[in-house]
């Protein structure tokens, strides 16, 4: 059995044999041409052939697809006959005697250059389309036959590097068990797809090397795939797939409730998100906020960095989905080994401890400055939060701190409105920062504890090493004496915590968070909906003396010991 | 000839579903139609050309200009004008 790590782009559990779906352009040799007159006539039967073939695939395709779906299609049809496309490929082979295929070929990735360059998420990704009917165009010109998605003959997961509407829109949804690519956000077409197919999806897993007919697991709600799963992990995920749907509807159905525990405590359930769809679907989840937006995914896959404006936008339209409810925003974090295409960073040993997040921001303040301008500009009059990643020391807090002030002073200077008001937290997620919480506290409104981090940082563990990974469980005790000094020292000085690590999602740790004093719990929207039944099921009281016993053990097994067992003791209906 | 000059509504300005629908709009009739995006200063562009209107990337409250000739250029002008400022409907 091997496990894969990609993003969640679709909840739910699919098991079942994969389909490896492959579309190769095929190689282009490049000549010239005696008689130009012949390729223009090859091109223009090409062109016929493509749009007939979209057509057909269109009438063909059978329920499940949004009308955004068709228009893609459409958009496609378009482009073939554009002057700035189909045009210009006409022209080339007119003027330089080329074959089709090289005229295709060239004038398809100048302009899917320039349609990646576009400022605009939705042209951005148009460059895929017109890739797409690029390729479409030379299979057609090499007579290579597409692969036929509409008649399968049994349900699949589709495994592929990536997805284009085009691709997915021959698929028949009642075959489709669940997708999973190689590349791609939970904002690209394929997350959005599986989760209006409503099947599961994993993006991202990188490049796996799994064969088709390979039996795979797929977790959408955790981002996980198993390849060849043993009998045994077979069995599980086909008890948690059933479950799933039954459980699932009833949640959801409560989740718009409050949080409130059986001894009156109100508990803030907010989701970590990482786009604007990803924050319109923990909505719909009955997240009451966000507290934590991630904002690399407005700088990465880009050349150019995002201008104030366009952030401003990006943070308006997420604050406007939750009213006056709080929206964190994490300034960014990237360096290390997230990379950015806008900036160049230098390579580094170990990029863990490295000049990443709020370091790099520091040194590179004409980053940070547009950013904390858009931000606060955004939280005029909306309830923005800003939140500063990887804060080690008081100093470098202090430092940050005054270009959030210098942000202001501009736009002061500038009398464009914005928010004086706006609150300031930082992370908690290296160990530094939770032994000095309580010398931090006095400079900041809130903390929030990030435990991926933490667990790795404290625990020396990396957690993306097979070998390693399991020393960092967030059970530790190591790490819980971390999270209880951070929330004392927090509170000590009249400021709230939260958690925007996978642990405050997690269903077994809940009681534990909550005993700890807990203000605010924040986690994958998918989890939105279980973690606020389960708060509602626990007494604040109860769960101060369950937080106690851990706090006292030995070892991280002896706390999943004592979580297990309280667990158990749910009531039945839960 | 008719030129018109308009203040783009649309949220999202003259891309995605909008710029493909007002390059379907433009087609449908015979006259010479351009646009330049007078707010970014753009160069004129073939109105019928969807990756030509998309490339002056005009965004919501941008002004535009249209430039129309041919013998249906009334009837276009009309259409074109209503595309745009029927947007304002659009709005929530």
């Amino acid at each position: 059995m091997r496990q894969l790590t990609g993003v969640p782009a679709s909840d739910g559990i699919a098991i079942g044999p994969v389909f490896v779906y492959s579309v190769e352009v095929p190689p282009v040799e490049r000549r010239q041409v005696p008689d130009p007159a012949l390729e223009l006539q090859r091109f223009d039967d090409a062109v016929t052939a493509v749009t007939e073939r979209l057509i057909q695939i269109e009438q063909e395709t059978k329920g499940g697809y949004s009308a955004e779906d068709f228009e893609i299609l459409e958009v496609q049809r378009m482009l073939l006959t554009d002057d700035e496309y189909g045009g210009v490929i006409r022209t080339r082979i007119e003027t330089e005697r080329v074959n089709a295929e090289a005229a295709v070929e060239d004038v398809t990735r100048n302009l899917a250059q320039e349609f990646s360059e576009v400022e605009d998420d939705y042209f951005s990704q148009r460059a895929a389309d017109i890739r797409d009917i690029g390729g479409r165009l030379l299979r057609t010109l090499a007579n290579v036959a597409d692969i036929d998605m509409a008649h399968l003959d049994r349900p699949v997961i589709v495994y592929a590097h990536d997805l284009t509407p085009s691709d997915t829109i021959s698929f028949d949804p009642a075959k489709i068990l669940g997708l999973c690519t190689e590349t791609g956000s939970a904002t690209s077409h394929t997350a959005i797809l599986a989760r209006s197919l409503g099947v599961p999806a994993v993006v991202g897993v990188g490049a796996a090397e799994i064969t088709d007919g390979e039996e795979i697991v797929i977790d959408g709600g955790e981002g996980l795939v198993l390849v060849a799963p043993t009998q045994q992990m077979r069995g599980q995920y086909e008890v948690r797939m059933q479950q799933y749907s039954l459980e699932r509807d009833a949640l959801i159905g409560e989740a718009h409730e409050p949080a409130v525990t059986t001894d009156g405590r109100a508990l803030e359930v907010v989701a970590n998100v990482g786009s604007v769809v990803e924050a319109e679907r923990a909505v719909e989840l009955g997240a009451e906020g966000i507290g934590l937006l991630r904002t690399e995914f407005l700088f990465l896959e880009r050349r150019q960095l995002p201008s104030e404006s366009e952030q401003y936008e990006i943070y308006r339209r997420v604050a406007d989905l939750y009213g006056d409810k709080p929206v964190i925003v994490r300034t960014l974090d990237v360096g290390g080994d997230k990379q950015l295409p806008s900036v160049k960073l230098p390579h580094e040993q170990n990029p863990f401890l490295g000049h990443r997040a709020i370091r790099l921001c520091l040194e590179r303040t004409e980053l940070f400055q547009t950013q904390l301008r858009a931000l606060l500009r955004a939280g005029f009059e909306r309830n923005i939060l800003i939140m500063l990643p990887f804060v080690s020391t008081v100093p470098e807090l202090k430092r940050a701190l005054e270009q959030v002030e210098a942000a202001r002073e501009t736009l002061r200077a500038n009398s464009e409105p914005y928010n004086p008001e706006t609150k300031v937290g930082i992370m908690i997620e290296i160990p530094s920062a939770a032994v000095m919480a309580d010398k931090l506290a006095p400079y900041v409104d809130f903390f929030s504890i990030g435990t991926n981090d933490l667990c790795q940082y404290t625990l020396a563990a990396d957690r993306t090493n097979e070998q390693v990974a399991h020393i960092a469980s967030p059970f530790d005790p190591a790490i819980l004496r971390l999270i209880h000094m951070t929330i004392e020292a927090g509170h000590a000085h009249g400021k709230w915590v939260g958690m925007c690590g996978e642990m405050a999602g997690n269903q077994l740790a809940l009681p534990l968070l909550l005993g700890l004093k807990l203000d605010e719990f924040s986690m994958a929207p998918a989890a939105v909906p279980a973690a606020k039944h389960r708060l509602r099921t626990l007494s604040q009281s109860d769960c101060v003396s369950v937080a106690g016993q851990c706090l006292d053990c030995e070892d991280a097994e002896a706390v999943r010991a004592i979580l297990e067992g309280v667990q158990r003791d749910l009531p039945e209906d839960s | 000839m008719q030129e018109l000059t308009l203040t783009v509504r649309h949220k999202v300005g003259l891309h995605a579903r909008p710029a493909a629908k007002f390059v379907k709009t433009a087609k449908s009739y015979n006259s010479q139609i351009s646009i330049t995006n007078l707010t970014r200063n753009s160069k004129t562009v073939d109105a019928k050309s969807l990756v030509g209107v998309v490339k002056i990337a005009v965004a919501c409250e941008h002004q535009i200009k249209l430039e129309i000739e041919g013998e249906d250029e009334q009837q276009a002008a009309e259409a074109l004008r209503t595309f745009i400022e029927e947007a304002l409907e659009e709005q929530p």
